[in-house]
């Protein structure tokens, strides 16, 4: 049977609820098929037309959000970025992001990840922190400053990193792709001056040291972040780091605005309301 | 607690190490007939004969490099292991349980591999 | 937090072994573990052995007719064989986990070229040598005996 010619397709779920269940276990649906329809899609017509308390995550259904990561046919993947005939089967196995406790039906428990992603700052650490509340001027950087970072800022946070990681699959001290790749997205930020704080994290247990590049991370990411990349970016950092070799980086200086020179057709702005 | 960015940069290096001695010591041990080197095996025959093991013995450097391939081979070995071990997620108590038992076990290897490395060198220089 | 009993969903060590639908470096991984435990073993039980020597030639002898017979020769070509992939399989990480051989950071256009792709001729040179190796151990132990 070609993929191009089904009429229907079976979707095998793994459901588990904690008020009725003791363990998840496997149902199967038959949906029709209609062409060009992506997993998600397929989720809406079970719960419309065979399992209306079918509970999963999902918000935007085009790949931005990172709500939906499950594990389809297999691989950790965006329910609304796979189509259903990629998969090259009429039948699709969706089950909840593993390395996660299930919290019911496909919605993985991601508070964890969130955690480990919170205790590395992933936000600008500057020593002056009243220019990020009350800005006086823009920050400086140059195209090239912003390329060294903004492959790792496409990251949508949906979690097919840490489903797939081998080390994070049991080692629970292990902080995980997405968050290792955020802390080197900061770091490597020419606006950042936070790299002293991060590493009282990074030089421990929770840092990048197991990692061994299996880089299933990299191959399930839906958006390109590359998180095994920067892991091994920023191992070498932390090396030349503990070598003592590495160059310390100033955080970017603020443009301050020209002072002096006004345009009368430009309004004032207006005061600040926050 | 040594912490894992320092003791990863030295597992680094002491592989590094180890490949350039261990790579000697293999071509000696088991490559010897596509690489000759004959002034390792002066007797002929296998290199774990008591002839070339006494030829090797004399030789001031082959010990040297041993113990540096020895202390080099077991901290990238036990630390390895222990990396496996701590990812399996233990209790804490475990986790120093098993720092401990890899440290002594390495140790004391170290110890009484050197030992041999000093003794054997006599022991030949005697002979 | 909710009240609900969440269930543990967690690989573990099955998350370490593949599924078929997995890339090389994942096999590549688990392989360069399980041949550094052979190598382990082995090795802490060759520093015991080859001590003997410290104490003489019949020490010696003794210690080596303990370890000959066709299960150790087995066992000592299969020692060759996991150093020969764990050393050269070991110099490719050591490069990649410095940042060599991964690319740096590039505007990710769909279809994604990722640094796995980047280092993919590094990880197929590394696999010949460890090959080459293979071949040439395989010849002195069994061959030219």
């Amino acid at each position: 049977m070609s993929a191009k010619s089904f009429t229907e397709v079976t979707y095998r779920i793994r459901r588990y609820n904690p008020e009725r269940d003791s363990a998840p276990h496997w149902e199967e649906y038959r949906i029709p098929y209609i062409p060009g329809m992506t997993v998600l899609d397929g989720l809406w017509k079970v719960k419309e037309l065979r399992a209306p308390d079918l509970a999963w995550r999902s918000s935007c259904r085009m790949g931005v959000c990172g709500s939906c990561g499950m594990l389809i046919n297999g691989k950790a993947r965006l329910a609304c970025n796979t189509q259903v005939t990629e998969l090259g089967s009429d039948t699709v196995v969706v089950a909840p992001l593993p390395n996660f406790d299930i919290v019911r039906d496909l919605v993985p428990e991601l508070a964890p990840m969130f955690d480990n992603h919170r205790a590395l700052q992933p936000h600008l650490v500057r020593e002056d922190a009243r220019e990020l509340d009350e800005p006086t001027g823009e920050f400086y950087q140059s195209a090239h400053e912003l390329e060294q970072y903004l492959q790792f800022s496409y990251c949508i946070k949906c979690g097919c990193c840490m489903a797939a990681c081998p080390t994070y699959a049991t080692d629970a001290l292990y902080s995980g792709p997405m968050p290792l790749g955020q802390a080197h997205r900061y770091n490597t930020d020419s606006r950042d001056g936070g790299f002293a704080a991060r590493r009282e994290v990074l030089a421990g247990e929770a840092g990048p040291w197991r990692c061994h590049y299996a880089g299933e991370c990299s191959r399930v990411c839906p958006k390109g972040v590359d998180p095994a990349k920067a892991i091994q970016l920023m191992k070498r950092e932390l090396v030349l780091d503990y070598l003592r070799l590495r160059k310390a980086k100033c955080p970017a200086k603020v443009a301050a605005k020209p002072s002096g020179v006004r345009r009368p057709e430009i309004p004032e702005a207006p005061a600040k309301t926050v | 607690m040594m912490r894992d960015q320092k003791l990863w940069t030295w597992h680094l290096a002491a592989g590094a190490v180890i490949l350039v001695f261990l790579g000697l010591h293999m071509t000696v041990m088991h490559l010897d007939k596509i690489v000759l080197l004959a002034s390792v095996n002066p007797a002929g025959g296998h290199p774990i004969d008591w002839q070339n093991v006494l030829a090797r013995g004399k030789s001031a450097a082959f010990a040297v490099t041993y113990v540096v391939l020895l202390g080099a081979a077991l901290f990238h070995g036990l630390y390895g292991l222990r990396n496996i071990l701590f990812e399996l997620d233990p209790a804490r108590g475990l986790k120093r349980a098993i720092s401990a038992v890899l440290l002594i076990v390495g140790i004391g290897l170290f110890v009484v591999g050197t030992w041999a490395a000093i003794a054997s060198h006599t022991l030949a220089k005697a002979m | 937090m909710l009240e609900t009993r969440a269930h543990p969903n967690r690989l573990g060590i099955w998350g370490w072994l593949g599924g078929g639908r997995w890339g090389a470096e994942r096999y590549l991984y688990t392989l360069h573990r399980l041949t550094g435990l052979g190598l382990v073993t082995y090795f802490l039980l060759h520093i015991l052995v080859t001590s003997s020597r410290a104490l003489g030639p019949e020490a010696w002898q003794q210690a080596m007719n303990t370890v000959t017979g066709p299960v150790f020769k087995v066992g000592e070509f299969l020692v060759f064989l996991a150093f020969a992939f764990h050393a050269v399989n070991g110099i490719r990480l050591a490069l990649i986990e410095l940042g060599f051989g991964v690319g740096g950071p590039i505007e990710p256009i769909y279809p994604y070229r990722t640094s796995l792709d980047v280092q993919r001729p590094l990880a197929v040179v590394a696999l010949l040598l460890a090959a080459v190796l293979a071949v040439m151990g395989t010849l002195n132990f069994w061959v030219l005996d």
